[in-house]
Protein backbone atom coordinates (compact mmCIF):
# COMPACT_ATOMS: atom_id res chain seq x y z
CA UNK A 1 0.00 0.00 0.00
CA UNK A 2 2.87 2.33 0.69
CA UNK A 3 3.68 2.33 -3.00
CA UNK A 4 0.13 3.43 -3.84
CA UNK A 5 0.23 6.30 -1.34
CA UNK A 6 3.68 7.41 -2.47
CA UNK A 7 2.37 7.46 -6.05
CA UNK A 8 -0.56 9.63 -4.96
CA UNK A 9 1.89 12.05 -3.39
CA UNK A 10 3.93 12.09 -6.57
CA UNK A 11 0.84 12.77 -8.71
CA UNK A 12 0.53 16.34 -7.44
CA UNK A 13 4.19 16.99 -8.26
CA UNK A 14 3.67 15.28 -11.61
CA UNK A 15 0.75 17.55 -12.49
CA UNK A 16 2.76 20.68 -11.75
CA UNK A 17 5.60 19.43 -13.94
CA UNK A 18 3.16 18.39 -16.67
CA UNK A 19 1.49 21.82 -16.69
CA UNK A 20 4.82 23.63 -16.72
CA UNK A 21 6.30 21.48 -19.47
CA UNK A 22 3.21 21.69 -21.68
CA UNK A 23 2.94 25.44 -21.26
CA UNK A 24 6.59 25.96 -22.09
CA UNK A 25 6.52 23.60 -25.09
CA UNK A 26 3.39 25.14 -26.57
CA UNK A 27 4.28 28.69 -25.59
CA UNK A 28 7.74 28.85 -27.15
CA UNK A 29 7.01 28.41 -30.92
CA UNK A 30 5.01 31.62 -31.34
CA UNK A 31 7.56 33.64 -29.37
CA UNK A 32 10.24 32.22 -31.67
CA UNK A 33 8.31 33.19 -34.80
CA UNK A 34 7.33 36.63 -33.58
CA UNK A 35 10.54 37.40 -31.75
CA UNK A 36 10.71 37.83 -27.98
CA UNK A 37 11.07 41.61 -28.13
CA UNK A 38 8.26 42.15 -30.64
CA UNK A 39 6.03 39.79 -28.67
CA UNK A 40 6.55 41.37 -25.26
CA UNK A 41 6.82 45.00 -26.32
CA UNK A 42 4.72 45.11 -29.48
CA UNK A 43 1.85 47.54 -29.08
CA UNK A 44 -0.58 45.94 -31.52
CA UNK A 45 -2.50 42.74 -31.04
CA UNK A 46 -4.45 42.14 -34.22
CA UNK A 47 -5.17 38.55 -35.16
CA UNK A 48 -6.47 39.69 -38.56
CA UNK A 49 -3.07 41.07 -39.52
CA UNK A 50 -1.21 38.29 -37.73
CA UNK A 51 0.39 40.82 -35.38
CA UNK A 52 0.78 39.70 -31.83
CA UNK A 53 2.31 42.24 -29.47
CA UNK A 54 1.17 41.82 -25.87
CA UNK A 55 2.36 45.03 -24.25
CA UNK A 56 -1.23 46.36 -23.99
CA UNK A 57 -2.30 43.09 -22.37
CA UNK A 58 0.55 43.11 -19.86
CA UNK A 59 0.02 46.76 -18.93
CA UNK A 60 -3.73 46.27 -18.61
CA UNK A 61 -3.21 43.31 -16.26
CA UNK A 62 -0.73 45.31 -14.19
CA UNK A 63 -2.89 48.46 -14.02
CA UNK A 64 -6.06 46.47 -13.41
CA UNK A 65 -4.48 44.52 -10.57
CA UNK A 66 -2.94 47.66 -9.07
CA UNK A 67 -6.30 49.42 -9.22
CA UNK A 68 -8.07 46.50 -7.57
CA UNK A 69 -5.44 46.50 -4.81
CA UNK A 70 -5.78 50.25 -4.27
CA UNK A 71 -9.55 49.94 -3.79
CA UNK A 72 -9.83 46.46 -2.31
CA UNK A 73 -6.99 46.44 0.23
CA UNK A 74 -8.06 49.42 2.39
CA UNK A 75 -11.69 48.28 2.50
CA UNK A 76 -10.60 44.72 3.24
CA UNK A 77 -8.09 45.78 5.89
CA UNK A 78 -10.52 47.99 7.81
CA UNK A 79 -13.21 45.31 7.63
CA UNK A 80 -10.70 42.80 9.00
CA UNK A 81 -9.77 45.10 11.90
CA UNK A 82 -13.46 45.60 12.57
CA UNK A 83 -14.08 41.84 12.61
CA UNK A 84 -11.03 40.91 14.65
CA UNK A 85 -11.05 43.69 17.23
CA UNK A 86 -14.08 45.94 17.30
CA UNK A 87 -17.16 43.94 16.39
CA UNK A 88 -19.13 42.26 19.17
CA UNK A 89 -18.95 38.49 18.81
CA UNK A 90 -22.56 38.27 17.61
CA UNK A 91 -22.00 40.77 14.82
CA UNK A 92 -18.74 39.14 13.76
CA UNK A 93 -20.49 35.78 13.59
CA UNK A 94 -22.95 37.25 11.10
CA UNK A 95 -20.36 39.04 8.97
CA UNK A 96 -17.95 36.12 8.65
CA UNK A 97 -20.36 33.91 6.67
CA UNK A 98 -21.14 36.98 4.56
CA UNK A 99 -17.46 37.23 3.65
CA UNK A 100 -17.20 33.55 2.81
CA UNK A 101 -20.34 33.78 0.70
CA UNK A 102 -18.73 36.65 -1.25
CA UNK A 103 -15.77 34.33 -1.81
CA UNK A 104 -17.99 31.52 -3.04
CA UNK A 105 -20.06 33.42 -5.59
CA UNK A 106 -19.04 32.20 -9.07
CA UNK A 107 -17.13 34.71 -11.17
CA UNK A 108 -19.68 34.68 -14.00
CA UNK A 109 -22.25 35.93 -11.50
CA UNK A 110 -19.99 38.87 -10.63
CA UNK A 111 -19.57 39.43 -14.34
CA UNK A 112 -23.32 39.37 -14.92
CA UNK A 113 -24.07 41.91 -12.21
CA UNK A 114 -21.17 44.05 -13.43
CA UNK A 115 -22.55 43.90 -16.95
CA UNK A 116 -26.10 44.84 -15.97
CA UNK A 117 -25.48 47.35 -13.17
CA UNK A 118 -21.94 48.71 -13.21
CA UNK A 119 -21.37 49.13 -16.94
CA UNK A 120 -24.59 51.10 -17.62
CA UNK A 121 -24.01 53.15 -14.45
CA UNK A 122 -20.49 54.13 -15.54
CA UNK A 123 -21.77 55.02 -18.99
CA UNK A 124 -24.31 57.41 -17.50
CA UNK A 125 -22.13 58.96 -14.79
CA UNK A 126 -19.05 59.51 -16.89
CA UNK A 127 -20.99 60.16 -20.11
CA UNK A 128 -19.04 57.51 -22.01
CA UNK A 129 -20.10 56.02 -25.34
CA UNK A 130 -19.77 52.58 -23.66
CA UNK A 131 -19.30 51.64 -20.03
CA UNK A 132 -17.19 48.55 -20.75
CA UNK A 133 -13.84 49.76 -19.49
CA UNK A 134 -10.77 49.22 -17.37
CA UNK A 135 -12.53 51.08 -14.57
CA UNK A 136 -15.45 48.63 -14.58
CA UNK A 137 -13.00 45.71 -14.49
CA UNK A 138 -11.08 47.28 -11.60
CA UNK A 139 -14.25 47.69 -9.54
CA UNK A 140 -15.35 44.09 -10.19
CA UNK A 141 -11.87 42.81 -9.35
CA UNK A 142 -11.67 44.78 -6.12
CA UNK A 143 -14.94 43.23 -4.97
CA UNK A 144 -13.67 39.78 -5.92
CA UNK A 145 -10.40 40.06 -3.98
CA UNK A 146 -12.10 41.50 -0.91
CA UNK A 147 -12.94 38.15 0.78
CA UNK A 148 -9.39 36.75 0.60
CA UNK A 149 -7.94 40.00 1.95
CA UNK A 150 -10.45 40.14 4.79
CA UNK A 151 -10.13 36.54 5.94
CA UNK A 152 -6.32 36.37 5.78
CA UNK A 153 -5.82 39.74 7.49
CA UNK A 154 -8.34 38.82 10.14
CA UNK A 155 -6.51 35.60 10.96
CA UNK A 156 -3.23 37.52 11.20
CA UNK A 157 -4.74 40.21 13.44
CA UNK A 158 -6.24 37.61 15.74
CA UNK A 159 -2.88 35.91 16.16
CA UNK A 160 -1.32 39.07 17.65
CA UNK A 161 -0.48 38.30 21.31
CA UNK A 162 -2.89 39.95 23.77
CA UNK A 163 0.04 41.25 25.85
CA UNK A 164 1.10 43.65 23.09
CA UNK A 165 -2.29 45.26 23.07
CA UNK A 166 -2.61 45.29 26.84
CA UNK A 167 0.76 46.97 27.20
CA UNK A 168 -0.25 49.65 24.73
CA UNK A 169 -3.59 50.22 26.47
CA UNK A 170 -1.87 50.39 29.87
CA UNK A 171 0.42 53.09 28.52
CA UNK A 172 -2.63 55.21 27.83
CA UNK A 173 -3.22 54.63 24.14
CA UNK A 174 -6.86 54.42 23.09
CA UNK A 175 -8.24 51.21 21.68
CA UNK A 176 -8.15 52.44 18.09
CA UNK A 177 -4.58 53.72 18.43
CA UNK A 178 -3.64 50.30 19.75
CA UNK A 179 -5.28 48.48 16.81
CA UNK A 180 -3.68 50.66 14.17
CA UNK A 181 -0.27 51.31 15.75
CA UNK A 182 0.37 48.07 17.63
CA UNK A 183 -1.81 45.23 16.34
CA UNK A 184 -1.61 46.03 12.64
CA UNK A 185 2.20 46.42 12.55
CA UNK A 186 2.54 43.19 14.55
CA UNK A 187 0.39 41.40 11.96
CA UNK A 188 2.07 43.01 8.99
CA UNK A 189 3.49 39.89 7.37
CA UNK A 190 0.08 38.18 7.51
CA UNK A 191 -1.54 41.24 6.01
CA UNK A 192 1.18 41.35 3.35
CA UNK A 193 0.37 37.72 2.53
CA UNK A 194 -3.28 38.71 2.20
CA UNK A 195 -2.39 41.46 -0.25
CA UNK A 196 -0.19 39.15 -2.33
CA UNK A 197 -2.93 36.52 -2.43
CA UNK A 198 -5.33 39.23 -3.59
CA UNK A 199 -2.90 40.22 -6.34
CA UNK A 200 -2.73 36.59 -7.46
CA UNK A 201 -6.52 36.36 -7.56
CA UNK A 202 -6.87 39.60 -9.49
CA UNK A 203 -4.26 38.86 -12.12
CA UNK A 204 -5.69 35.38 -12.75
CA UNK A 205 -9.36 36.29 -13.05
CA UNK A 206 -10.79 35.91 -16.53
CA UNK A 207 -14.52 35.36 -16.87
CA UNK A 208 -15.86 38.20 -14.75
CA UNK A 209 -13.72 40.85 -16.41
CA UNK A 210 -14.32 39.40 -19.85
CA UNK A 211 -17.95 40.42 -19.32
CA UNK A 212 -17.23 44.04 -18.31
CA UNK A 213 -13.91 45.15 -19.86
CA UNK A 214 -14.93 45.43 -23.51
CA UNK A 215 -12.04 43.23 -24.68
CA UNK A 216 -10.44 45.51 -27.26
CA UNK A 217 -6.64 45.32 -27.11
CA UNK A 218 -6.10 49.04 -26.49
CA UNK A 219 -3.32 50.52 -24.45
CA UNK A 220 -4.89 50.81 -21.00
CA UNK A 221 -6.76 53.92 -19.84
CA UNK A 222 -9.45 54.00 -17.18
CA UNK A 223 -12.39 54.68 -19.45
CA UNK A 224 -11.18 52.71 -22.43
CA UNK A 225 -12.15 49.20 -23.49
CA UNK A 226 -9.23 46.93 -22.63
CA UNK A 227 -7.97 43.37 -22.82
CA UNK A 228 -6.15 41.63 -19.95
CA UNK A 229 -3.65 38.76 -20.27
CA UNK A 230 -6.37 36.40 -19.09
CA UNK A 231 -9.10 37.75 -21.34
CA UNK A 232 -6.61 37.92 -24.19
CA UNK A 233 -6.56 34.14 -24.01
CA UNK A 234 -10.22 33.55 -23.30
CA UNK A 235 -11.66 35.84 -25.95
CA UNK A 236 -9.88 34.09 -28.84
CA UNK A 237 -9.38 30.54 -27.61
CA UNK A 238 -12.64 29.24 -29.04
CA UNK A 239 -12.19 30.95 -32.41
CA UNK A 240 -8.54 30.26 -33.20
CA UNK A 241 -7.59 27.48 -35.62
CA UNK A 242 -5.70 24.52 -34.19
CA UNK A 243 -2.02 24.92 -35.09
CA UNK A 244 -2.33 28.49 -36.37
CA UNK A 245 0.05 31.23 -35.26
CA UNK A 246 -2.89 32.84 -33.44
CA UNK A 247 -3.48 29.71 -31.34
CA UNK A 248 0.25 29.42 -30.63
CA UNK A 249 0.39 33.09 -29.60
CA UNK A 250 -2.44 32.44 -27.13
CA UNK A 251 -0.34 29.71 -25.54
CA UNK A 252 2.55 32.17 -25.33
CA UNK A 253 0.28 34.64 -23.52
CA UNK A 254 -0.57 31.76 -21.19
CA UNK A 255 3.12 31.16 -20.57
CA UNK A 256 3.67 34.85 -19.71
CA UNK A 257 0.68 34.79 -17.35
CA UNK A 258 1.98 31.58 -15.79
CA UNK A 259 5.36 33.21 -15.15
CA UNK A 260 3.64 36.17 -13.49
CA UNK A 261 1.64 33.81 -11.27
CA UNK A 262 4.70 31.74 -10.35
CA UNK A 263 6.56 34.89 -9.32
CA UNK A 264 3.63 36.00 -7.18
CA UNK A 265 3.36 32.52 -5.62
CA UNK A 266 7.07 32.41 -4.84
CA UNK A 267 6.77 35.82 -3.20
CA UNK A 268 3.71 34.67 -1.25
CA UNK A 269 5.59 31.61 0.02
CA UNK A 270 8.45 33.83 1.09
CA UNK A 271 6.12 36.14 3.04
CA UNK A 272 4.31 33.21 4.66
CA UNK A 273 7.57 31.58 5.60
CA UNK A 274 8.75 34.75 7.28
CA UNK A 275 5.47 34.90 9.15
CA UNK A 276 5.84 31.32 10.40
CA UNK A 277 9.35 32.07 11.61
CA UNK A 278 8.13 35.03 13.62
CA UNK B 1 -7.93 67.55 19.62
CA UNK B 2 -5.79 65.63 17.13
CA UNK B 3 -6.41 62.49 19.08
CA UNK B 4 -10.11 63.04 18.96
CA UNK B 5 -9.98 63.48 15.20
CA UNK B 6 -7.93 60.27 14.93
CA UNK B 7 -10.54 58.46 16.97
CA UNK B 8 -13.43 59.71 14.86
CA UNK B 9 -11.78 59.04 11.49
CA UNK B 10 -10.70 55.59 12.64
CA UNK B 11 -14.17 54.70 13.76
CA UNK B 12 -15.78 56.00 10.58
CA UNK B 13 -13.34 53.98 8.46
CA UNK B 14 -13.83 50.77 10.44
CA UNK B 15 -17.61 50.89 10.52
CA UNK B 16 -17.81 52.31 7.01
CA UNK B 17 -15.72 49.57 5.43
CA UNK B 18 -17.52 46.80 7.28
CA UNK B 19 -20.78 48.35 6.11
CA UNK B 20 -19.51 48.44 2.53
CA UNK B 21 -18.64 44.73 2.65
CA UNK B 22 -21.99 43.70 4.08
CA UNK B 23 -23.82 46.17 1.86
CA UNK B 24 -22.17 44.71 -1.23
CA UNK B 25 -23.36 41.23 -0.43
CA UNK B 26 -26.87 42.38 0.41
CA UNK B 27 -27.01 44.32 -2.84
CA UNK B 28 -25.68 41.40 -4.90
CA UNK B 29 -28.06 38.89 -3.36
CA UNK B 30 -31.02 41.24 -3.46
CA UNK B 31 -30.45 42.31 -7.03
CA UNK B 32 -29.92 38.78 -8.33
CA UNK B 33 -33.00 37.44 -6.55
CA UNK B 34 -35.04 40.44 -7.69
CA UNK B 35 -34.23 39.85 -11.34
CA UNK B 36 -33.91 36.09 -11.29
CA UNK B 37 -36.40 34.46 -8.99
CA UNK B 38 -39.43 35.24 -11.16
CA UNK B 39 -38.11 33.13 -14.01
CA UNK B 40 -37.67 29.97 -11.98
CA UNK B 41 -40.45 27.44 -12.25
CA UNK B 42 -40.76 23.73 -12.73
CA UNK B 43 -40.72 23.95 -16.50
CA UNK B 44 -37.48 26.01 -16.35
CA UNK B 45 -35.79 23.37 -14.22
CA UNK B 46 -37.12 20.25 -15.86
CA UNK B 47 -36.96 20.76 -19.63
CA UNK B 48 -34.42 21.69 -22.24
CA UNK B 49 -34.56 24.77 -24.44
CA UNK B 50 -37.18 24.53 -27.13
CA UNK B 51 -37.21 26.92 -30.05
CA UNK B 52 -40.58 25.62 -31.29
CA UNK B 53 -42.36 26.32 -28.01
CA UNK B 54 -40.21 29.38 -27.32
CA UNK B 55 -39.40 28.10 -23.85
CA UNK B 56 -36.11 27.99 -22.01
CA UNK B 57 -35.13 25.10 -19.74
CA UNK B 58 -31.88 24.32 -18.05
CA UNK B 59 -32.19 20.63 -17.28
CA UNK B 60 -29.26 19.77 -19.61
CA UNK B 61 -27.03 22.27 -17.79
CA UNK B 62 -28.03 20.81 -14.42
CA UNK B 63 -27.28 17.28 -15.63
CA UNK B 64 -23.96 18.38 -17.14
CA UNK B 65 -22.97 20.07 -13.88
CA UNK B 66 -23.78 16.91 -11.91
CA UNK B 67 -21.81 14.81 -14.38
CA UNK B 68 -18.75 17.06 -14.07
CA UNK B 69 -18.98 17.05 -10.26
CA UNK B 70 -19.22 13.24 -10.07
CA UNK B 71 -16.47 12.47 -12.56
CA UNK B 72 -13.98 15.00 -11.24
CA UNK B 73 -14.54 13.74 -7.68
CA UNK B 74 -14.19 10.09 -8.72
CA UNK B 75 -10.79 10.91 -10.19
CA UNK B 76 -9.58 13.42 -7.65
CA UNK B 77 -10.82 11.96 -4.36
CA UNK B 78 -8.67 8.81 -4.23
CA UNK B 79 -5.62 10.72 -5.47
CA UNK B 80 -6.10 13.57 -3.00
CA UNK B 81 -6.85 11.39 0.01
CA UNK B 82 -3.97 9.10 -0.96
CA UNK B 83 -1.55 12.02 -1.20
CA UNK B 84 -2.70 13.35 2.18
CA UNK B 85 -2.31 9.91 3.79
CA UNK B 86 1.16 9.66 2.31
CA UNK B 87 2.13 13.10 3.61
CA UNK B 88 0.90 12.55 7.16
CA UNK B 89 1.35 8.81 7.68
CA UNK B 90 4.14 7.50 5.48
CA UNK B 91 6.52 10.24 4.39
CA UNK B 92 9.80 10.31 6.32
CA UNK B 93 11.80 12.61 4.12
CA UNK B 94 11.04 16.19 5.17
CA UNK B 95 12.32 17.68 1.97
CA UNK B 96 10.07 15.48 -0.14
CA UNK B 97 7.07 16.46 1.97
CA UNK B 98 7.97 20.08 1.35
CA UNK B 99 8.13 19.42 -2.40
CA UNK B 100 4.71 17.75 -2.48
CA UNK B 101 3.17 20.50 -0.37
CA UNK B 102 4.73 23.15 -2.58
CA UNK B 103 3.31 21.37 -5.64
CA UNK B 104 -0.13 21.32 -4.09
CA UNK B 105 0.06 25.02 -3.23
CA UNK B 106 1.19 25.79 -6.76
CA UNK B 107 -1.77 23.88 -8.20
CA UNK B 108 -4.05 25.88 -5.92
CA UNK B 109 -2.55 29.16 -7.14
CA UNK B 110 -2.81 28.53 -10.88
CA UNK B 111 -5.70 30.54 -12.34
CA UNK B 112 -8.48 28.73 -14.13
CA UNK B 113 -7.73 30.20 -17.55
CA UNK B 114 -4.34 28.44 -17.40
CA UNK B 115 -6.12 25.19 -16.52
CA UNK B 116 -8.33 25.86 -19.53
CA UNK B 117 -5.27 26.12 -21.79
CA UNK B 118 -3.69 23.02 -20.30
CA UNK B 119 -6.96 21.10 -20.59
CA UNK B 120 -7.25 22.10 -24.25
CA UNK B 121 -3.69 20.96 -24.99
CA UNK B 122 -3.55 17.80 -22.90
CA UNK B 123 -7.04 16.35 -22.77
CA UNK B 124 -8.83 17.78 -25.81
CA UNK B 125 -5.94 17.68 -28.30
CA UNK B 126 -3.16 15.32 -27.19
CA UNK B 127 -5.41 12.65 -25.68
CA UNK B 128 -8.00 13.27 -28.46
CA UNK B 129 -10.98 13.56 -26.10
CA UNK B 130 -12.22 16.59 -28.10
CA UNK B 131 -14.39 19.16 -26.40
CA UNK B 132 -16.29 16.90 -24.05
CA UNK B 133 -17.59 16.92 -20.51
CA UNK B 134 -15.10 14.14 -19.85
CA UNK B 135 -12.14 16.34 -20.86
CA UNK B 136 -13.53 19.16 -18.71
CA UNK B 137 -14.01 16.88 -15.72
CA UNK B 138 -10.47 15.55 -15.94
CA UNK B 139 -9.06 19.08 -16.10
CA UNK B 140 -11.13 20.05 -13.08
CA UNK B 141 -9.93 16.94 -11.24
CA UNK B 142 -6.42 18.42 -11.33
CA UNK B 143 -7.75 21.79 -10.22
CA UNK B 144 -9.60 20.49 -7.15
CA UNK B 145 -6.80 18.14 -6.07
CA UNK B 146 -5.15 20.67 -3.71
CA UNK B 147 -8.47 21.41 -2.01
CA UNK B 148 -8.96 17.73 -1.20
CA UNK B 149 -5.34 17.18 -0.18
CA UNK B 150 -5.37 20.14 2.19
CA UNK B 151 -8.57 19.44 4.06
CA UNK B 152 -7.85 15.70 4.33
CA UNK B 153 -4.39 16.48 5.63
CA UNK B 154 -5.75 18.89 8.22
CA UNK B 155 -8.20 16.36 9.57
CA UNK B 156 -5.63 13.54 9.55
CA UNK B 157 -3.44 15.75 11.73
CA UNK B 158 -6.23 16.01 14.33
CA UNK B 159 -6.41 12.24 14.81
CA UNK B 160 -4.65 11.72 18.17
CA UNK B 161 -1.36 9.84 18.14
CA UNK B 162 -2.69 7.53 20.82
CA UNK B 163 -5.23 6.08 18.36
CA UNK B 164 -2.44 5.09 16.02
CA UNK B 165 -0.23 3.77 18.79
CA UNK B 166 -3.15 1.83 20.24
CA UNK B 167 -3.88 0.17 16.92
CA UNK B 168 -0.25 -0.60 16.22
CA UNK B 169 0.22 -1.84 19.77
CA UNK B 170 -2.64 -4.28 19.33
CA UNK B 171 -0.67 -5.75 16.46
CA UNK B 172 -2.36 -4.23 13.41
CA UNK B 173 -0.30 -3.47 10.34
CA UNK B 174 0.13 0.09 9.13
CA UNK B 175 -2.38 -0.11 6.28
CA UNK B 176 -4.87 -1.90 8.51
CA UNK B 177 -4.41 0.85 11.11
CA UNK B 178 -4.98 3.57 8.51
CA UNK B 179 -8.02 1.84 7.05
CA UNK B 180 -9.78 1.01 10.31
CA UNK B 181 -8.68 3.79 12.66
CA UNK B 182 -7.20 6.84 10.98
CA UNK B 183 -9.43 7.27 7.93
CA UNK B 184 -12.76 6.64 9.72
CA UNK B 185 -11.93 9.26 12.33
CA UNK B 186 -11.08 11.84 9.68
CA UNK B 187 -14.15 11.31 7.52
CA UNK B 188 -15.49 14.79 8.42
CA UNK B 189 -12.44 16.47 6.94
CA UNK B 190 -12.59 14.41 3.77
CA UNK B 191 -16.28 15.24 3.33
CA UNK B 192 -15.56 18.94 3.94
CA UNK B 193 -12.85 18.75 1.28
CA UNK B 194 -15.34 17.21 -1.15
CA UNK B 195 -17.90 19.93 -0.45
CA UNK B 196 -15.32 22.67 -1.03
CA UNK B 197 -14.25 20.90 -4.22
CA UNK B 198 -17.88 20.72 -5.39
CA UNK B 199 -18.08 24.46 -4.71
CA UNK B 200 -15.12 25.11 -6.97
CA UNK B 201 -16.51 22.88 -9.71
CA UNK B 202 -19.97 24.48 -9.58
CA UNK B 203 -18.45 27.97 -9.74
CA UNK B 204 -15.93 27.21 -12.45
CA UNK B 205 -16.60 28.51 -15.92
CA UNK B 206 -13.41 29.30 -17.84
CA UNK B 207 -12.12 25.72 -17.88
CA UNK B 208 -15.43 24.21 -18.92
CA UNK B 209 -16.14 26.77 -21.60
CA UNK B 210 -13.09 25.69 -23.56
CA UNK B 211 -12.83 22.01 -22.69
CA UNK B 212 -16.44 20.89 -22.29
CA UNK B 213 -18.36 22.87 -24.90
CA UNK B 214 -21.29 25.27 -24.77
CA UNK B 215 -24.22 23.29 -26.15
CA UNK B 216 -27.55 23.71 -24.37
CA UNK B 217 -29.02 20.54 -25.89
CA UNK B 218 -29.74 17.44 -23.84
CA UNK B 219 -26.76 15.09 -23.84
CA UNK B 220 -26.88 11.34 -24.08
CA UNK B 221 -25.50 9.91 -20.85
CA UNK B 222 -26.00 6.23 -21.76
CA UNK B 223 -22.86 4.29 -21.04
CA UNK B 224 -21.67 3.87 -24.64
CA UNK B 225 -22.14 7.55 -25.51
CA UNK B 226 -20.94 9.10 -22.30
CA UNK B 227 -17.43 9.85 -23.55
CA UNK B 228 -18.85 11.98 -26.37
CA UNK B 229 -21.21 14.09 -24.26
CA UNK B 230 -20.39 17.77 -24.61
CA UNK B 231 -22.30 20.72 -23.26
CA UNK B 232 -22.64 23.70 -20.97
CA UNK B 233 -22.76 23.53 -17.19
CA UNK B 234 -24.79 26.10 -15.23
CA UNK B 235 -22.05 28.74 -15.16
CA UNK B 236 -21.26 28.34 -18.85
CA UNK B 237 -24.99 28.46 -19.63
CA UNK B 238 -25.19 31.73 -17.68
CA UNK B 239 -22.37 33.18 -19.75
CA UNK B 240 -23.98 31.91 -22.93
CA UNK B 241 -27.33 33.55 -22.20
CA UNK B 242 -25.85 36.80 -20.89
CA UNK B 243 -23.08 37.49 -23.36
CA UNK B 244 -24.09 35.73 -26.56
CA UNK B 245 -27.90 35.84 -26.41
CA UNK B 246 -28.26 38.99 -24.24
CA UNK B 247 -31.14 37.15 -22.55
CA UNK B 248 -30.61 38.58 -19.07
CA UNK B 249 -33.80 37.22 -17.51
CA UNK B 250 -32.59 33.67 -18.04
CA UNK B 251 -29.04 34.59 -16.98
CA UNK B 252 -30.30 36.02 -13.69
CA UNK B 253 -32.46 32.97 -13.06
CA UNK B 254 -29.40 30.76 -13.48
CA UNK B 255 -27.46 33.17 -11.23
CA UNK B 256 -30.18 32.73 -8.59
CA UNK B 257 -29.77 28.97 -8.73
CA UNK B 258 -25.98 29.29 -8.50
CA UNK B 259 -26.37 31.62 -5.54
CA UNK B 260 -28.62 29.15 -3.72
CA UNK B 261 -26.12 26.35 -4.42
CA UNK B 262 -23.27 28.53 -3.09
CA UNK B 263 -25.18 29.21 0.12
CA UNK B 264 -25.90 25.51 0.62
CA UNK B 265 -22.29 24.54 -0.08
CA UNK B 266 -20.87 27.23 2.21
CA UNK B 267 -23.13 26.40 5.10
CA UNK B 268 -22.62 22.66 4.93
CA UNK B 269 -18.84 23.14 4.72
CA UNK B 270 -18.70 25.48 7.69
CA UNK B 271 -21.13 23.32 9.67
CA UNK B 272 -18.93 20.27 9.13
CA UNK B 273 -15.82 22.31 9.79
CA UNK B 274 -17.16 23.41 13.15
CA UNK B 275 -18.15 19.86 14.02
CA UNK B 276 -14.64 18.81 13.08
CA UNK B 277 -13.10 21.39 15.40
CA UNK B 278 -15.27 20.29 18.32
CA UNK B 279 -14.51 16.60 18.07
Amino acid sequence: MQVFFTLCGLVAVGFVLLITVYLVISGIPAIRKIGLFDFLFGKTWAAGQDRYGILPLILTSVYGTAGAVVIGVPIGFFTAVFLAKVAPKRVADIIRPVVSLLAGIPSVVYGLVGMCVLVPALREWLRLPAGDSLLAAIIVLSVMILPSIISLSETALEAVPKEYEEASLALGATKLETYFRVSAPAAKSGIAAAVVLGIGRAIGEAMAIMMVAGNVANMPALTRSVRFLTTGISIELNYSQDGSLQRQALFSVGLVLFLFIMMINAFLNLVLKREREN
Amino acid sequence: MRRKLYEITGRVLLYGCAAITVGLLLFLVGYILFRGIGGINWQFLSTSESVINGTVGILPAIKNTLFVIVVSLIVSLPLGVGAAVYLTEYARNRRFVAVVEFASETLAGIPSIIYALVGVIIFCTTLKLQKTLLAGSLTLAIMILPTIIRSTQESLKTVPRSYREGALGLGSGKWHMIRTVVLPSSVDGIVTGCILAVGRVVGESAVLMYTAGMSMAMQNFSIDRIAGASGATLTVALYHYAKENADFAVAFSIATILLILTVIINFSASFLGRKLKRS
